[in-house]
């Protein structure tokens, strides 16, 4: 029985046309919306070191979050070590310090991996990290096969927006390809790619560029994939995508609609998927980090509140609600809470689960959905002009001459100036700035000791395992870097097993693939 | 002369302040990402730059501003530098007790990035 506050009875759903759950999906992708099944909590944790991070996440499953989401340090996506001269300052400072499988063990002790779903964001040094969770699912009795989650592997928004590449494109495309086939051979609950516009938009872009630049990152996976003969029916059932929930209401929710749309169809008309499981955009969101303000922090919780309300009316599979300290430092204990808060008054709340898709029909909403969508197929148009047909080519060739960084760059400059001339107004910024003085609330400090400490355990386990397995492991992944069709995943989970360090495994990469360094532009 | 000091890959607000700063009539030099403090050291000297401005999101500023510091002081260098970023309240008097010559936090405006740097420019 479903009725609101007042008690009335509502339907599932209204309207007539393509209904969520049929082609092309724009209304949702299941019939009876979040009725049945509510989005995932999964609330992105990680700092310090593996067992302050594994308190948090501890914390969070028991105030009722449903999946967990690992954030790790910069060295750490960045494949370089605790002890590297390049992660000085950096140690378990944004996120969680996982050097080797002994942090991976800590980090994941005492919860069930067979029964938890986990997101894992990582994407130069994925196969590393995905390799890493495999073993210690393995060393805990749970089989490859019974892991749920995903790992963001999406490479291509790294060289666009995020900037945590490692190797030039396309080798590392060999190395996301590699986890797309592995895991579609053995691990059936596991979600290869995120493909992330959270960052693209993070950096600045505008609504319909996120969209159209994460969406042709999608093709290029699919592409490439298609290319190394995998069956996109099997493949594109494990494709997920992640966008960001901004500030404007309508366009959010516009462009969510218009993600589902665009991507049935494509994988449809396009690439000729015939399962339609292949042809739903399924996708995780996060409210706007870059729309918290550091002045009046507890007034990000009415943004975070609408940005997931855009959210969960857009129809995500799974929210992260940032925490209102967010533009200060990663977030308090307290803070989170609140945060998970937030999901749960709309979920328990407010009676926007009841109908599934209820803004459809609304002749601004279903024009601006039109409207995201032919920004976005201009981009497309373009892309796939570049690429001469190919959608790969075309992301490649935007990422060789800086369409993408300077279109972002440019979005980001424009946004800048209109709240510098005071043409928009963000609360607390640049009006409404009474009450900017007052003290600052009690920010989470990660200090200097979780360097020290992180170092001292690398070097305890160094001298603890065995250096002659480790080299063999290590000449082994060179060895498979080398013969481009061999699956690199087999032997990078052989050395995360004997304990080579993350940064001995992509530096053996490196040796094969290169590095991979931007031209600044401004 | 501007640079990302370290692995922190958040380039967004650096690049806006390059673009403010060069339609307020400066040179700007944008290093890019990834650099070192040497390498910092070795480009500042090369373009006899008048200021440094790094860019911090990471919260890695108390370990890698006084790193910076130091480089130019073993350099014979005295270059003043601006840290710009996420930088909690109370690290802005330890950074400038160390010798940073200014911290633009979260929120800055154009006039005030702008003022800072001239401010910063004429006092050497």
């Amino acid at each position: 029985m479903f009725e609101t506050v007042s008690g009335v009875p509502v339907d599932p759903v209204y309207g007539s046309g393509p209904l969520p759950g049929e082609y092309p999906f724009t209304r949702g992708l299941h019939p009876d919306g979040y009725r049945s099944r509510l989005w995932t909590m999964r609330m992105f944790a990680g700092f310090g070191t593996a067992e302050d991070t594994n308190a948090r996440f501890k914390e969070l499953l028991a105030a009722g979050s449903t999946g967990l989401s690992t954030a790790f340090d910069m060295p750490t996506l960045m494949g370089r070590d605790s002890d590297s001269p390049w992660a000085l300052g950096e140690v378990g400072r944004a996120g969680v310090a996982v050097d080797t499988l002994a942090d991976m063990e800590d980090l994941f002790a005492g919860i069930d991996l067979g029964a938890v779903s986990t997101s894992m964001t990582i994407n130069g040094p994925a196969a590393i990290l995905l390799a890493m969770y495999i073993a210690v699912a393995e060393g805990n009795g749970v089989a490859r096969a019974d892991l749920a989650g995903t790992i963001q592997n999406d490479i291509l928004k790294e060289y666009q927006a995020q900037k945590e590449y490692i190797y030039p494109p396309r080798p590392s495309m060999r190395i996301v390809t590699d986890v797309v086939r592995f895991t579609t051979a053995e691990m059936p609950k596991w979600h290869a790619i995120s493909i992330s516009g959270y960052h693209i938009r993070e950096a600045g872009s505008t609504a319909a560029q996120e969209l159209a630049f994460t969406l042709a990152n999608g093709f290029a996976y699919v592409e490439a994939a298609l290319a190394a003969g995998e069956n996109i029916d099997d493949f594109g059932r494990r494709l997920s995508f992640f966008f960001n929930s901004h500030v404007d209401f309508f366009e959010e929710i516009g462009k969510f609609r218009a993600a589902r749309r665009i991507w049935a169809r494509w994988m449809k008309e396009r690439y000729g998927a015939t399962d339609e499981r292949a042809m739903m955009c399924r996708f995780h969101t996060q409210t706007a980090g870059v729309s918290l303000t550091a002045q009046q922090p507890e007034v990000n919780i009415a943004r975070v509140a609408t940005q997931a309300l855009a959210a969960v009316l857009g129809g995500t599979q799974s929210l992260h609600t940032d925490s209102y300290d967010e533009a200060l430092a990663l977030p308090s204990d307290t803070a989170a809470r609140i945060a998970l808060r937030t999901q749960q008054v709309l979920a328990h709340e407010t009676g926007v689960t009841n109908v599934v898709d209820p803004l459809g029909g609304s002749p601004f909403v279903e024009w601006m959905t039109d409207e995201m969508e032919r920004r976005a197929e201009a981009v497309f148009a373009h892309l796939d002009e570049l690429g001469d047909g190919s959608m790969l080519e075309g992301v490649y060739a935007g990422i060789d001459d800086g369409y993408f960084v300077g279109e972002i760059a440019d979005a980001a400059y424009r946004f800048e100036r209109e709240v510098n001339a005071n043409r928009r107004i963000i609360v607390g910024v640049n009006d409404f700035t009474d009450g900017n003085d007052d003290a600052d609330p009690g920010l989470l400090r990660i200090d200097q000791t979780t360097e020290e400490y992180q170092r001292k355990r690398l070097d305890a386990v160094k001298t603890d395992r065995n250096q002659a397995e480790v080299e063999a492991a290590l000449a082994r992944v060179t060895a498979d870097a080398v013969d481009s069709t061999t699956n690199l995943m087999p032997s990078i989970i052989e050395a995360v097993k004997v304990y080579a360090t993350e940064e001995e495994i992509a530096m053996a990469l490196e040796s094969v693939f290169g590095t991979h360094v931007e031209t600044a532009i401004v | 002369m501007l640079a990302k000091l370290g692995l922190d890959g958040h380039d967004r607000g650096i690049k806006v302040v390059a673009r403010m700063l060069r339609d307020a009539g400066m040179e700007v030099i944008y290093l890019g990402l990834r650099q070192s403090t040497d390498s910092i050291v070795a480009a500042a000297e090369q373009e006899d730059a008048d200021a440094i401005g790094l860019s911090m999101h990471n919260a890695g500023h108390l370990t890698l501003g006084p790193a910076m510091l130091a480089a130019l002081d073993d350099a014979g260098l005295d270059i003043p530098v601006v840290i710009g970023g996420i930088v909690p309240e109370p690290d802005v008097a330890v950074l400038t007790r160390a010798g940073v010559a200014a911290v633009l936090g979260p929120g800055a405006s154009a006039e005030e990035v702008v003022a800072t740097v001239r401010r910063v420019v004429g006092r050497r």
